[in-house]
């Protein structure tokens, strides 16, 4: 950015006096994470390769002959193991993300930002390419000290071979995503011919433009400025929520001390201003000053000061997971712990454990026919030469399993009703198809009133019983 | 052609645009000149104790703004947006659709040619062509005829032999084609009597149940009254004309006796749309084809169980 930086820092929440008056836009400083490990970063590491193992790994997994998991956008078709979801079914979307938001609303509600800190793919993706800028350009000082260095042979060597690598990364990243909707061993046959489609080709190259962009580039400003988490979590946290807390009581007043010193004796906190815990941030906040909107969660701070209290022999968690209501009262952990089941909490969980039963019901007792009757707009009732009153109609016969079955189709709720002149009518359907069949119902008048009365068609299936359904209609008798 | 109604709103509609997205780009200048005290409030007050700052914005977004603005002044130069300006690639929804249409053209035109080119029976004994031809007929002609294609009142039936027009599959390309007028003339001046007495010789014709003394009576006026001159003398009709025979036991409008006393005493005007410019000639080959095939051939009947339609 060409735009010279006004100011030092954004405005502080401090210094109602201060008259420093600064530009409404400033340059974005580039943070320079510091590497932390322990117990927090061994949780977002294996969430990483879980969520990166799936995300990766799913889309290559066969069924039934079929990619397992697929979104087959031109069939209208959406493939989820032994689970195919017509357009019809877009309510189990609904669905999803009811239960979704419940979840998200439940976990936010015991440990705060969980989801930011683990399982975003912005974290899992910024951390990945930070782990890779780590190997390539070194630690935090090595990289502080490339990134001020002027330009030379070896620093764009260095610069290049990171770029380089997140390319192929984010470009990967893109073939896998296009791999959900196109079956991605068709893709990878298509690029040595180079005959991957003109949308294929965009998408891969967008998503993996966007990965490149968000993880490499913006990082922390998507969590900052672009993702609306950061400002309603005041929303779904309460006074019990577990958050990254400094423990200002224990830590304040800070200063530097030697190890051995008596520090309480000479009136100082357990915190020796090393600013590890600034450093070790993804978004370059000071987590002494409170919970900000810019807390994302991770817990590297904890990590980082655990092991600076560890090497003072201090005793652990003077930044830990804490809730708003324990620091007040001085609370343990037993008494945190034994206050995450409160009513809120029993409320999202009972809502949540309701809804994900009724859908996995739902599901399970799919049935996989549907059955759409269309009589015909024009020609209401007719009477044919035998006296008998004939109303025409279009079936649709949709078979959604993936087997073709035969069907029998009956028409029932009238006394002497029939279909096309017969008892009963056959008719085979391929697997995954919706067939179309236009039939006449016929009825002695005598058996109705005139005007409307209520019919059934009933298709089952011969090879299964319980592929079954039960339609109504109408019958208009002149 | 323009869709404005005048020169002024075409300027003034390129005139609002470019001037909004100009103070856009102004605004956003100015603001990025604009400073603010550190530690300042924005000055509203909610809840008693909620107030906000107005810290910096970062930079990029600032950049993603002007980038919008030169955008939009890009993309109205290539497309059209100010008045009445065509922009520079000539962009219309109409020309898209010409476009599209030619696509599709190309894909489908030689499939409809190669049916075009054979004859009619052949076509007809073509399985392809029938579904295609069912196809076209449920989508365009059930409306009236039915999707059975056995018609109501006033719309005939197309699977039976008989046909007004002429059954031959030239002569039921030419109906479709370029469609009919059925007029019959009313006969009201007759009087009531009199027309009774032509409805139950009609009805006699084809065996119904009919008064014979008036039927005697109406036979006599059948040829005086000039229903011999479309009918034929015995009442087959005229395929050229289109009068229908009144022999059989197929019937436009129904056989009861207040029908063709309706019939004859009003008269009747039905039409058969031309469907020459709306589905073109080589889309009416096939449904001319089908529509003969469904009396036919050995087991043809209305449409039943068709090919699958879609996944």
């Amino acid at each position: 950015m060409s735009e010279p930086a006004s100011a030092a820092a954004p405005a502080p929440a401090t210094g109602a006096g201060d008259n420093i008056e600064y530009s409404l836009f400033e340059v974005r400083k580039k943070i320079q994470m510091r590497s932390v490990s322990g117990w927090f970063a061994a949780w977002r590491w294996a969430l990483v390769w879980f969520t990166q193992l799936v995300y990766y790994g799913l889309c290559w997994l066969p069924w039934n002959g079929r990619q397992a998991v697929l979104f087959d956008l031109v069939e209208r078709k959406f493939y989820i193991f032994g689970l195919i979801f017509w357009p019809q079914d877009v309510i189990y979307l609904a669905i999803l993300l009811i239960i979704s938001a419940y979840a998200l609303f439940l976990f936010t509600a015991i440990g705060g930002r969980l989801f930011c800190g683990y399982a975003c793919p912005q974290t899992v993706y910024t951390e990945i390419f930070m782990w890779v800028e780590a190997k390539i350009e070194g630690d935090r000082s090595a990289r502080l000290k490339l990134d001020a260095e002027p330009f030379s042979g070896r620093k764009l060597i260095r610069k290049a071979a990171k770029h380089g690598v997140w390319f192929l990364i984010a470009l990967w990243t893109g073939f896998t995503f296009v791999g959900y909707f196109t079956p991605i061993r068709t893709l990878i046959g298509e690029v040595q011919p180079w005959s991957l489609g003109p949308w294929e080709t965009f998408w891969i190259f967008f998503y993996g433009f966007a990965t490149y962009g968000n993880a490499g580039w913006m990082r922390e400003q998507v969590c900052k400025h672009m993702c609306p988490y950061a400002r309603f979590q005041s929303v779904m946290f309460d006074r019990d929520t577990l958050i990254v807390t400094y423990d200002a009581q224990r830590g304040e007043p800070r200063g530097s001390r030697g190890r051995a010193a008596d520090h309480r004796a000479s009136g100082l906190g357990d915190c020796v201003d090393c600013s590890i815990c600034v450093q070790v941030c993804p978004t370059g906040i000071d987590i002494r000053k409170g919970l900000q909107y810019e807390c994302i969660g991770c817990s590297a701070c904890i990590d980082g000061c655990d092991q600076v209290m560890d090497k003072m022999g201090y005793p652990r968690g003077l930044i830990r997971y804490s809730t708003e209501r324990a620091l007040e009262l001085g609370w343990g952990r037993k008494e945190i712990f034994g206050h995450i089941m409160r009513p809120r909490i029993m409320i999202y969980s009972g809502i949540l454990a309701v809804i994900v039963a009724a859908a996995v019901l739902a599901l399970a007792m799919r049935t996989p026919l549907k059955l759409d009757v269309i009589r015909d707009r024009k020609n209401l009732g007719q009477i044919e030469e035998g006296g008998r009153v004939e109303n025409s109609y279009k079936l649709q016969i949709m078979n959604t399993s993936e087997a073709a079955h035969r069907y029998l189709i009956t028409v029932t709720g009238l006394a002497g009703i029939d279909i096309n002149h017969q008892k009963e009518m056959e008719i085979p359907v391929a697997a995954l198809t919706t067939q179309s069949v236009f039939v006449d119902v016929y009825l002695p008048p005598e058996s109705g009133r005139q005007g409307s009365n209520r019919i059934f068609f009933d298709v089952k299936a011969l090879d299964d019983a319980s592929i079954a359904v039960h339609e109504k209609a109408t019958f208009l008798i002149p | 052609m323009s869709d404005f109604v005048g020169g002024f709103w075409s300027v003034y509609v390129a005139a609002l645009t470019l001037i909004s997205v100009a103070a856009c780009g102004i605004f956003l200048w100015v603001q990025g000149r604009a400073k603010h005290s550190a530690g300042e409030t924005m000055g509203h007050v909610w809840d008693e104790t909620l107030e906000e700052f107005n810290n910096p914005m970062p930079n990029w977004w600032r950049w993603m703004f002007y980038i919008t603005v030169f955008f939009s002044l890009g993309y109205l130069v290539a497309y059209p947006g100010l008045g009445s300006y065509k922009g520079q690639s000539a962009w219309s929804s109409s020309g898209q659709y010409d476009k599209e249409m030619a696509e599709g053209e190309a894909t489908y035109g030689k499939i409809f040619n190669a049916f075009l080119q054979q004859d009619l029976k052949t076509v007809a004994a073509d399985e392809k062509a029938r579904q295609m031809g069912e196809r076209l007929f449920v989508t365009y002609c059930a409306q009236c005829h039915g999707s059975n294609a056995k018609g109501s009142p006033g719309y005939p039936n197309l699977t039976d032999e008989d046909w007004k027009w002429g059954g031959e599959p030239e002569t039921i390309k030419t109906t479709i084609m370029g469609g009919r007028n059925g007029v019959m003339p009313p006969f009201g001046p007759l009087g009531g009597e009199v027309i009774k007495d032509l409805a139950n010789y009609v009805r006699s014709f084809s065996g119904l149940a009919a008064d014979q003394v008036r039927a005697a009576r109406g036979k006599e006026t059948f040829a005086s009254a000039g229903c011999v001159a479309c009918h034929g003398a015995d009442g087959r009709g005229n395929v050229a004309i289109g009068a229908p025979n009144l022999t059989d036991k197929i019937w436009f409008f129904g056989s009861k006796e207040e029908t063709i006393i309706e019939t004859i005493t009003k008269g009747r005007n039905t039409t058969m749309p031309a469907q020459q410019d709306f589905l073109g000639e080589a889309k009416v080959h096939l449904l001319a084809a089908y529509v003969w095939g469904l009396s036919n051939k050995a087991g043809a009947s209305a449409p039943a169980a068709a090919a699958p339609t879609g996944k």
